[in-house]
């Protein structure tokens, strides 16, 4: 039990525990204290001054974000004065702010929008020079507009602190101070992951994604095109979010009924190439493992984690898996195998991806996926992106009939569901690699070791008497530390799985802005949205991906057999160094 | 034959790896900054990438401090920096003059540098020499007691050398 001091809020006494801030102290207490640079998971800035507080026998007001609490203090939280001077704050940060909110793209889920609403700001008595700056839309995935930088530094605190990309810094000073990539160049030719972090994070419309909504609308009006979507595991458990559900509630069938309403002949679930993928990838760790392949093998799903790869550490690209992801196996698959079977001119297939990732739009261009000159997967789209599509066409996602996907290529077992969680693609593959290597069926398959948002789970398994030593990482940071035990220790680990996003797909960069009583990437939501998919995976009559009757049917008719030739053309690839190289530093206080 | 990038190269290596024994190391990158100006004349992006490997910072870092300050040139500067002072006194006696004569002789703005390399212009704020205001100062030497025409006169006497 921590130290209990007493302090004075509002001239209400509370006892609370020695070394909080005055914020942290506040809100155990029921006090909000507006707030705009804070957030709980990255170092304190105090760049925006919004959470300032009066403490007695001070003579400024305190950034309650920074100042620590002490014996018999003394805090006002919310005084006239007080109120005066927040709200000129926050509208000496509107003065240099684009007037454009009825067209910006996070109108009505933008925090400085709410916060100007929660100070009472309704005449503007500041008019002075504004920034201008050009967007930067050369990337796939992350479009960066400094004009509406508000420079929170959330989004660099973001890249540095959590991701440990270190591709975005402040640079200039005072007016002139932009957030950019290091010698100003554009995001595409940076270190950037295209994570999509930067977006989560960001309370204006800063960073967003690259925006795919008027293409895909305009094709699924084209009539000479067959329209087909797939969507990823944990889409469903977070777009019900975006139409003000709590977080954690599955809207697959609502999700299957939305997107055929709007116009798609086809819809696919993405699970169904996560169970060919765990075929895929077990099979070819076994071969590691049995032939002395390369290890440990780390998996290859993650879009941001392939970029980092690649330009991070080009010494353990042959570590890597050359399984694409699933998503990029479902283009590939409807290309072929389902076109094929379907009569269908692959060419004349349009085929949408909705993603909870805003990297996976940077892997759909990719021209290492590319199969006899085709893209697999046309546009992707993220889950914020089809949650708009759903409402500006007047559906009533909510109360919609649930439908199911289409076949042969859109069932899954549970191994495919829980992809879209950290620690689920290595538990999935390892309820088919155990069966696989030792004939026999793993009957405790829920791997709890492996679960939850620790950064850095590990596992030991009996695979017959061969020992097997398993890693998982979510989000890059935790990778960068795992992967730093992997090249100083290369057999400590047989198998590693990384997803570039905090909780792994759950925590995409594409996935529903926060709600206007949450935080961004709240640990909570990213628990619910996990849950959810768990939950689905219990309620699952087949949940290992090689009992998949429409999985057994694809080797059969047409891959053969895992790692086979065709299996080979179709789902595997290679990558390969990239510069710039990025730079991990040894630690953060530079 | 080891040309004198190389070299100057080779010499800010060897003071980053100095650096590496002391205390906060990691807090020399401004330091080494100045060594790499001292050797270029600016922070070349090549160079920048260079310390930034070896002394693991990350490139956006870098570039962040080296914008911050205006001591550090992101560009190449000419073989002569002009500083104009626009201090009190030189510019209560016609300093601005002097600016605008010199931005159009050379054909340059401030920060800038002439198409022949030969002069960067800069503006100055005090050089210490108020006496003899206004005051341009060409690398280390300053002259004062300038007019636009005494200004220009003495980028000829330079120009000339050069040839």
């Amino acid at each position: 039990m921590s130290e209990m001091i007493t302090i004075f809020i509002n001239d209400k006494e509370y006892q609370v525990e020695k070394g909080l801030t005055i914020m942290q102290a506040a809100d155990k207490h029921g006090y909000h204290i507006p707030r705009l640079c804070y957030h709980p998971k990255l170092s304190i800035e105090g760049a925006c001054r919004v959470c300032i507080v009066e403490v007695e026998g001070m003579k400024t007001y305190a950034a309650s974000c920074a100042y620590p609490i002490s014996e018999g203090m003394k805090i006002k939280t919310n005084t006239q004065a007080l109120r005066s001077v927040r709200r000129d704050i926050v509208e000496l940060i509107l003065d240099n702010h684009p007037l454009d909110c009825h067209t910006c793209e996070r109108d009505g889920n933008c925090e400085l929008q709410r916060l100007a609403a929660d100070m009472g700001i309704r005449t503007r008595h500041f008019e002075g020079e504004k920034k201008h700056y050009e967007k930067d839309i050369s990337s796939e995935s992350v479009i960066r507009d400094p004009s509406k930088c508000i420079l929170c530094g959330r989004c660099v605190r973001m890249c540095t602190e959590v991701q440990k990309v270190s591709n975005l810094s402040q640079a200039h000073r005072g007016f002139k101070t932009v957030v950019m990539p290091a010698y100003n160049m554009d995001m595409k030719d940076s270190v950037c992951t295209a994570c999509g972090q930067c977006i989560n994070v960001c309370p204006t419309a800063s960073f967003l994604e690259r925006n795919y909504t008027d293409v895909v609308f305009k094709q699924l009006n084209n009539p000479d095109v067959i329209k087909v979507a797939q969507f990823a595991p944990s889409v469903r458990a977070a777009i019900g979010e975006a139409f003000d559900l709590e977080p954690g509630h599955n809207m697959e069938g609502q999700l299957v009924a939305a997107l055929r309403k709007l116009g798609f002949d086809y819809v696919f679930d993405t699970q169904f190439s996560a169970d060919v993928t765990i075929m895929e990838e077990s099979s070819e760790f076994l071969d590691r493992v049995q032939n002395g392949g390369k290890l440990p093998m780390i998996t290859s799903c993650s879009s941001a984690w392939m970029k980092c790869l690649e330009q991070f550490y080009p010494d353990l690209i042959d570590n890597v898996s050359t399984c694409k992801s699933p998503m990029s196996m479902q283009g590939a698959l409807t290309k072929s195998y389902w076109a094929e079977k379907k009569g269908i001119d692959p060419k004349k297939v349009y085929s949408v991806a909705v993603m909870c990732c805003t990297a996976k739009k940077f892997e759909a261009d990719r021209p290492e996926l590319l199969v006899d000159g085709l893209k697999g997967v046309d546009n992707v789209i993220t889950t914020r992106e089809i949650a708009w599509m759903i409402k500006s066409a007047g559906i009533d996602f909510i109360n919609i009939e649930p439908e199911k996907p289409d076949n042969p290529i859109g069932m899954s077992s549970g191994a495919g569901v829980i992809f879209g969680t950290t620690g689920g693609v290595m538990e999935a593959a390892i309820r088919t690699a155990y069966e696989l290597y030792t004939g026999q069926t793993l009957v405790d398959i829920e791997l709890d070791s492996i679960r939850g948002l620790k950064g850095i789970k590990e596992a030991t398994l009996d695979l017959d008497g061969t020992e097997i030593r398993v890693a998982v990482a979510h989000g890059l940071g935790n990778a960068h530390d795992l992967l730093d035990i992997v090249r100083k220790d290369p057999t400590r680990y047989h198998f590693i799985e990384i997803m570039g996003c905090p909780g792994g797909c759950v925590g995409g960069g594409g996935q529903p802005y926060a709600q206007a009583n949450s935080i961004p990437l709240d640990e909570d939501t990213l628990m619910k949205r996990a849950e959810c998919l768990y939950d689905i995976d219990r309620k699952k009559t087949i949940r290992r991906s090689h009992d998949n009757p429409d999985v057994q049917k694809l080797y059969k008719e047409f891959l053969q057999r895992p790692l086979s030739k065709i299996s080979h053309k179709y789902l595997h690839t290679h990558y390969k160094a990239k510069l710039p190289k990025g730079i991990i530093p040894d630690n953060l206080n530079f | 034959m080891i040309d004198v990038k190389d070299k100057n190269i080779i010499e800010i290596k060897k003071y980053i790896e100095e650096t590496k024994g002391m205390e906060h190391s990691e807090s020399y990158l401004i330091a080494v900054l100045h060594k790499v100006q001292g050797l270029f004349g600016y922070l070349d992006r090549e160079i920048m990438d260079i310390v930034a490997e070896d002394m693991n910072i990350p490139t956006a870092h870098i570039w962040g401090v080296a914008t911050f300050y205006h001591y550090f040139n992101l560009e190449p500067i000419g073989k002569h920096v002009v500083s104009v002072c626009m201090g009190t006194a030189c510019y209560v006696k016609g300093g601005d003059k002097v600016l605008n004569a010199l931005e159009t002789e050379l054909g340059v703005d401030v920060g800038e540098t002439t198409e022949d390399g030969l002069f960067t212009l800069q503006e100055a704020r005090c050089l210490g020499a108020c006496g003899i205001a206004p005051v341009i100062m060409i690398d280390d030497k300053i002259y004062g007691d300038l007019d636009s025409k005494k200004a220009v006169d003495v980028i000829n006497q330079y120009r000339k050398v050069a040839k």
